[in-house]
């Protein structure tokens, strides 16, 4: 079947399309998007996790032919092509929160989410926001400070701003 | 495989009729992983997700059913529940909260348990616990169908829904006392549960309702622990003083609600483990509603 939809701001169409395939899949193997991860396909790792109209989900678990005609967001759809990288990616570059990369995409998406809905998050909202997206390298320490360096300068930027 | 996608309830409950063997999708969050490790190939996927209905809930009275009424969308997320139903339905929005991760909660829904019939679903227990009058809308083609809660589950991943019939929503009365639900697993998140206990207090006709989960092959009540807490309670005058339970009955609560599960052992926990969890958590949840209701009659007085 052919499923078209928005990723990442751009009408895009995927042709053959198997009716019981994965939203992960599809993005990965037929639209040239590999950033989100592909590790347990049970969601149990949140390395794929992508916004669909908005909230952030496991792409895993959506079937393919259930995004037709709805947005969906993925980790290269975080960067501002013009201004550089999001926030959240650069704090995570500067905290040293990437080893081997293969959680970031999906621990990107999940904390850039967490962050438009609460901008100053206590550490046990970055913890229960994260639950459900596994890191094997970091130890999780530098993840979090990441997502406070994130928060930080979210929020002084958004007081300069005003 | 074929990939129906019904713009419409009626058209949802046509496409069923026609096709009684498709695997109706709304979440996903448990029928892709079939999908995903090839462990089921359904004929055809039916895909929910464009029926707005299913994601709605509202409020009313309903026939067969005493005082205000929650009817629930089959497909209402349980990030939603637990943000929008708190107050309402606080059972279940703290058994929503226990669901896998926050993605998992932004995609799964009641309807999806209710479909999948697993034991360890976590909505079950507080289902059950929230009374004998939670009702299950499923509807046809021929029309609709009531099912109370207790004649839902029928076997292990298998309820009462007939093939063509789909889950519209589910109605459940409006919490008239402390509810809680316990779960236990090998961390907070990402857990199936080992066992999972629900609890109710129903001040208003002095009942209390209970539900197990993970500990048999269907959800199900501990209805001698609930008749002998409810005894316990009126014989004593306690709905009325507020006064403490006691510890023997709170341990014959617990006993009671161990004995009523039947659990095998499997990888997740043996069944030894699980009744004598499950005792651990009737005896904590029911401490912890009874003293939320003595403060609640207190701070009235």
């Amino acid at each position: 079947m052919r499923v078209t939809f928005t990723a990442n701001g751009r009408e895009v169409e995927a042709d053959d399309v198997w009716e019981g395939e994965s939203l992960l899949f599809m993005l990965r193997e037929r639209l040239g998007l590999p950033g989100s991860k592909n590790a347990c396909e049970q969601g149990e790792c949140g390395s794929c996790t992508v916004y669909l109209d908005g909230a952030p989900v496991c792409s895993c678990l959506v079937a393919a032919g259930q995004v037709q005609d709805r947005e969906v967001r993925t980790v290269e759809g975080l960067a501002d092509p013009e201004g550089g990288l999001d926030e959240v990616q650069q704090a995570f570059v500067d905290a040293g929160a990437v080893q081997c990369g293969f959680c970031t995409p999906g621990l990107l998406v999940q904390s850039h989410d967490l962050l438009e809905r609460n901008p100053q998050p206590s550490d046990n909202d970055i913890r229960e926001a994260l639950s459900g997206n596994l890191c094997r390298c970091t130890g999780y320490e530098k993840i979090m400070d990441a997502v406070r360096l994130a928060s930080a300068r979210k929020c002084s930027s958004s007081e300069v701003s005003q | 495989m074929e990939f129906l996608r019904p713009a419409t309830w009626d058209e949802a409950l046509a496409a069923k009729a026609e096709h009684p063997s498709a695997l109706p999708i709304s979440g996903g969050t448990d029928v892709m992983v079939e999908l995903n490790f090839d462990r089921h190939r359904p004929s055809a996927l039916l895909d929910l997700n464009r029926i707005s209905e299913l994601t709605a809930w509202e409020s009313g009275r309903y026939e067969g059913q005493e005082g205000e009424v929650i009817r629930l969308g089959a497909a209402v997320p349980y990030t939603r529940i637990t943000r929008e139903l708190s107050a309402e339905l606080p059972g279940l929005a703290l058994a929503g909260n226990t669901v896998g991760s926050p993605q998992i909660r932004n995609r799964g829904s009641v309807g999806g348990n209710l479909g999948g019939a697993s034991p360890a679903g976590d909505a079950h227990p507080a289902l059950l616990a929230a009374g004998r009058d939670v009702l299950v809308e499923a509807e046809s083609v021929r029309g609709t169908r009531l099912i109370p809660i207790d004649e839902f589950y029928v076997g292990v991943k298998r309820n009462s829904l007939e093939p063509d019939e789909l889950i519209r929503a589910v109605r459940i009365p409006v919490a008239d006392g402390p509810q809680q639900f316990s779960k236990i697993g090998t961390r907070n998140a990402m857990v199936i549960a080992v066992c999972a206990f629900g609890i109710a207090l129903h001040p208003k006709n002095g009942t209390v309702g209970t539900g197990i989960g993970s500990a048999a092959p269907t959800p199900r009540r501990a209805v001698e622990a609930e008749e002998f807490i409810a005894g316990e309670l009126a014989e004593r005058g306690l709905w009325q003083s507020g006064g403490l339970i006691g510890p023997a009955a709170i341990q014959r609560f617990g006993e009671l609600v161990a004995a009523a599960a039947s659990p095998i052992d499997d990888v997740r926990g043996t069944a030894a483990y699980r009744r004598h969890a499950l005792a651990v958590m009737a005896r904590r949840t029911l401490t912890w509603t009874w003293n939320e209701y003595t403060q609640s009659l207190r701070s009235a007085a």
